[in-house]
């Protein structure tokens, strides 16, 4: 495909790699944010092709990973009742709430179904008039958007039977967590790629600052990510701390602004609680208040859930960088992909399951 | 979740001026894609597309531009081996 075989060229990943090597003269910790990337990072081994002296850490930045209990369980209850039908991308349908997961629901008798675009689910509403259709909108900035959309065009439509269930997540405001952790060791961010697509990079310029930190705007391809590891080191080595843009093929520094302008109509900044490591302060997007009649937060009034994580689950400390998935107990043995106890073992991008998955093919 | 790749745009549906939709392509496979955000996006233009959405325009001059420079990396580190063999 043309724009992503470039980008995987081995020989090119080899150069880049010997680059690194050539650069570098002490350890350097540098966390990439995204899951994507860290997928990226496992399926291709690309650890193999750094020096000794960098360790990556894998963030929280899988939004499928990070959502609360609280509203896995609420979207479970939701989708039990018998005039519903729930909707999300496949992944979120396999995140094990306190009891049961919605594919769970599903084979007890409940409408749950996969879409591929919150566009998808208007549809659905509109095909099924009598049932109530609720998207259970997870993702970052990236998605934001699309599920912003949804709602938008479901009040052009005139269509009343949809609503979005929102858990959206925001980018910066976990950086600025992270770095501001006594305990934190990154010195240096790959920012995630496609959240920039939409949002630019101008937020990201004060963090560097505040925190002394290089932050690299990063792809998702092997070319891309060493690269922008590349970048990170030249930093960190000059002593310098800046935002650089290594996907400028895509990101430009203000972003995608008519869909920033559809953000900030349909969304407002809340306080969010991240699965595993607590609430951020403005961290999260709800729906706009004119928006209400489509907010399946108000709509099934359900009380206050409150939800225990699982005790064996270190989820919260992998999703900081302050360990990694191999480091779990309960890694490989009570969880796996087919029976995870927390959320980073069911997205292909969170880093536990990329772990089981890519070291058991290399082994 | 993050994950969006290029695709070209085949062609452009504008009977709706609120969701303006186009035909895209990704290594042959054609998917209903929203563009709505991208009104300079037409047919030939590579977006990356996200959840049905279209993202950004990818931006081919500087493809082309950064794919060269790494081109001149390799050949200056190909020069590099070729005097360490020296
Ligand atoms: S391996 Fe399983 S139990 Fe351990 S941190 Fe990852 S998701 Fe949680």
């Amino acid at each position: 495909m043309k724009y992503v075989e470039e980008y995987r060229d081995l020989r090119l990943v080899r150069k880049i790699s010997e680059e690194i090597k050539k650069v570098v003269s002490q350890p350097w910790v540098i966390m990439e944010i995204c899951g994507g990337q860290t997928h990226s990072i496992l399926k291709y081994n690309l650890e193999e092709f750094l020096p000794k002296e960098i360790s990556l850490v894998h963030g929280p930045g899988c939004p499928v990973c990070v959502t609360s209990l609280e509203l896995i369980d609420k979207a479970i209850k939701i989708a039990s009742e018998k005039d519903v039908i729930m909707s999300s991308f496949g992944d979120m349908l396999r995140v094990p709430g306190s009891e049961k997961d919605l594919l769970q629901v599903k084979a007890e008798g409940g409408d749950v179904r996969m879409v591929y675009s919150p566009l998808d689910a208007i549809k659905l509403a509109k095909e099924n008039p009598d049932k109530k259709v609720v998207f259970f909108a997870v993702g970052f900035e990236t998605t934001a958007p699309a599920n912003a959309l949804s709602v938008v065009e479901a009040k052009r439509q005139g269509v009343t039977n949809y609503s979005i269930l929102s858990s959206h997540v925001l980018v910066p405001p976990a950086i600025e967590a992270i770095l501001s952790s006594p305990d934190s060791r990154i010195q240096g961010f790959l920012a995630a790629g496609h959240v920039c697509t939409i949002m630019g990079y101008e937020e990201y310029i004060p963090l560097a600052k505040k925190y002394k930190v290089p932050i690299v705007i990063t792809g998702f391809e092997p070319v891309d990510i060493l690269q922008g590891i590349l970048a990170t080191v030249k930093q960190l080595e000059n002593g310098e701390a800046v935002v650089e843009n290594q996907y400028s093929r895509v990101v430009s520094r203000e972003g995608n602004i008519p869909a920033q302008k559809l953000l900030k109509d349909v969304f407002r900044v809340i306080d969010r609680k991240w699965r595993g490591i607590g609430n951020i302060p403005r961290s999260g997007f709800a729906l706009a208040e004119k928006f209400a009649g489509f907010d399946a937060d108000k709509i099934f009034d359900l009380g206050k859930i409150i939800s225990p994580e699982s005790p064996l689950c270190i989820a919260g400390e992998v999703l900081q960088g302050h360990k990694k998935p191999t480091d779990c107990p309960a890694f490989g043995k009570e969880c796996s992909p087919e029976n995870p106890l927390g959320a980073p073992m069911v997205s292909s991008e969170g880093a536990c399951a990329a772990y089981f998955h890519y070291r058991k093919i290399r082994n | 979740m993050c994950l969006a790749v290029p695709g070209k745009i085949i062609s452009v549906d504008e009977s709706n001026p609120d969701l303006r939709m186009a035909k895209v392509s990704f290594g042959g496979i054609i998917k209903e894609i929203c563009v709505q955000w991208l009104p300079e996006a037409g047919v030939e233009d590579y977006i990356i597309a996200h959840a049905g959405m279209a993202l950004n325009k990818l931006d081919e001059e500087d493809a082309r531009l950064s794919l060269e420079a790494f081109e001149q990396l390799e050949k200056s580190l190909d020069e590099e081996e070729e005097s360490d063999i020296n």
